[in-house]
């Protein structure tokens, strides 16, 4: 397998509830225009290739791993290395481009879940690498010693935040509880964060002796770049304090995510319509309908097997015949 | 070395296939949206829609097997719902130990675990056979008929354009690192160095192929502007929409519809 199946970050279709997909897709639309809005007005005509060709990179650069240990392997999202290569916006756009080729095309995280994805990895982990990154440089004085912490550090943070963000999401979807997901995701990131790291500052070590001018090291700060310093204080901030609270409490979070099943409670009385179906045998009337359910689903998916069974039967015989056309 | 295993799409003659991209791009999402609205356990809702999603995939020609193959992909992330068996109260279906630790399984955790997990297969399956079915330009023109902004859709193509020449050259350090540091596919063979030591070097590698993909940029560029670039993306206009066109994406969305509001007044 070339693209490792497991990209925990990636959320699939599916297990976000329409609210939290809605609300993430907004969120993610308004950052996404003020970010087209810029680099289209501040950056040159230039940056339309280098971004297109860079997302290219980051996607390929995600194949580049690392053995860790027993099979596992650490390897790259690329939102810190596109920030400090890119700057900020033109980086929100580079993310946007890869995350959404992932889910349209290799189904890596989902098309309705993709606003709740370009927020986590895109703008989550841009605004988060972009503010510690900075942070460093600036109190490294952009020695270069300062260039390889804040990249390593920020790569880390990146990615923790970024998974946190989206165990609180699944939380509030009522997919996952709160107490189990944020230390699962925050725990497993905080290991493939490290992976992270380490390949941002192989890259970063490689680029500034190769070429150091591509770093943007002395550079002024990209306008509006104090706005972002901020935001990504404010969510890593939010984010940081939120979550052990939220997994301490998870009845806080459970009430919002009851609060999308209202719907449940107001038609009721609609439910005496449906005649009660049993699956016999079965006793439990609640285990019972899963199970019919489940039957429904295989009986569909095996007449479907059949009909498609039947149709190769139809085309292996098209094709016994050499074909003159 | 060509990697045309990367691109999904499967080029094939069928109705599916030759169907508007504007149409399956819109049903799909449609579909997926229609998906996640479906409240919990309105299991006849999901049957129907998988029932409709089998039939397209037997129609596409691309197999039920493929598409099943690829669907794979979301099954690790199933593993994150399998906490709502035991933490949403309900009528207790079974109890069981793990050391001091006790589970119980409720009716409505696993209604609500089933439900997620077949959704999240319905929804990926459709994504599998929109991009399976259609060709990547063809998927441009689907967004940018739907509103999504030029340069966006400018940047997806350029980086699609680029994303198989910079997949080439990644494989291509990847081999000679293989070359360099005789790594043995043997198991048990432990890989060379320290594991701070491999990680940079996966890093020296990633920024090589940063520093090749600016250096191609800047050639990308310079073709560009010797064939008149000056920064606006200019495209050609979308193909007309026929009738019969809007016919399908209405009864489409129409069916859609109609399923949701029985399965939400129903079962909501």
């Amino acid at each position: 397998m070339l693209f490792s199946p497991i990209h925990p970050m990636h959320i699939p279709d599916g297990f976000l509830s329409t609210m939290i997909s809605v609300i993430f897709w907004v969120i993610s639309i308004l950052a996404l225009a003020i970010a087209l809005k810029r680099v289209g007005k501040d950056l040159g005509e230039r940056q339309m290739p280098l971004m297109g060709v860079l997302a290219a990179a980051i996607f390929a650069g995600q194949m580049l791993n690392f053995t860790v240990a027993g099979g596992t392997s650490g390897h790259l999202l690329g939102a810190t290395l596109a920030t400090i290569l890119l700057g900020p916006w033109a980086a929100v756009i580079v993310m946007t481009t890869v995350v959404s080729i992932q889910a349209l095309i290799f189904q890596d995280g989902g098309l309705l879940a993709l606003g709740t994805n370009l927020f986590n990895m895109g703008i989550i982990g841009v605004t988060v690498s972009y503010f510690i990154y900075t942070s460093i440089m600036k109190m490294a004085r952009s020695k270069s010693w300062g260039i390889f912490a804040g990249g390593g550090v920020a790569a880390w943070f990146s990615i923790v935040i970024a998974s946190l963000a989206a165990a609180l999401q699944l939380a509030l979807s009522g997919t996952s509880p709160a107490n189990i997901a944020i230390p699962a995701m925050g725990g497993i990131h905080m290991l493939i964060g490290i992976g992270e790291a380490l390949i941002t500052v192989g890259a970063l070590v490689f680029l500034y002796s190769a070429r150091r001018d591509l770093l943007h090291i002395d550079e002024a700060e990209p306008k509006g770049g104090k706005a972002i310093w901020i935001g990504g204080l404010a969510i890593a901030a939010f984010l940081a304090i939120l979550s052990p609270l939220a997994s301490a409490h998870p009845d806080g979070l459970e009430w919002v995510a009851e609060q999308n099943g209202f719907l449940e409670a107001v038609r009721a009385p609609l439910y005496n319509i449906v005649p009660d179906y049993i699956f016999p045998g079965i006793s439990n009337q609640n285990l019972a309908t899963i199970v019919a359910g489940i039957f429904g689903v295989l009986l569909v998916f095996g007449v479907a097997l059949g009909v498609a069974f039947l149709r190769r039967g139809q085309s292996n015989q098209i094709h016994e015949h050499p074909q003159q056309d | 070395m060509h990697i045309h295993f990367l691109d999904p799409y499967r080029p094939l003659r069928s109705p599916i296939h030759s169907l508007d991209a504007r149409i399956k791009f819109v049903l799909t999402v449609a579909f997926i949206l229609t998906a996640s609205l479906t409240p919990v356990a309105a299991w006849p809702v999901y049957i129907f829609l998988l029932a409709v999603l089998l039939v397209v995939e037997i129609l596409s020609g691309l197999g039920i097997g493929y598409v099943l193959k690829r669907a794979l992909l979301a099954l690790p992330f199933v593993l994150a719902a399998l906490p709502v068996i035991f933490t949403i109260k309900g009528e207790v279906l079974f109890e069981f130990h793990i050391g001091a630790w006790l589970f119980t399984a409720s009716a409505e955790g696993l209604s609500r675990f089933v439900s997620v997990a077949l959704k999240s297969w319905l929804s990926v399956q459709a994504a599998i056979v929109l991009a399976a079915s259609t060709q990547f330009p063809e998927l441009l023109q689907a967004m940018r008929a739907v509103g999504i902004p030029r340069l966006l859709v400018g940047m997806f193509g350029l980086t699609w354009r680029y994303l198989f020449v910079l997949v080439d050259e990644a494989l291509r350090l990847m081999r000679a690192r293989m070359a360099r540091s005789g790594q043995s596919g043997e198991p048990g063979r432990k890989p060379g160095g320290s594991i701070a030591w491999r990680a940079q070097m996966a890093g020296g590698m990633a920024g090589n192929l940063f520093l090749r993909a600016f250096e191609r940029s800047d050639r990308i560029y310079v073709a560009m502007l010797s064939r008149g670039y000056d920064g606006e993306v200019r495209t050609l206009p979308l193909p007309a929409f026929s009738g019969l066109n809007w016919l399908t994406l209405m009864a489409g969305v129409f069916f859609l519809g109609i399923l949701l509001i029985f399965g939400t007044l129903l079962w909501g």
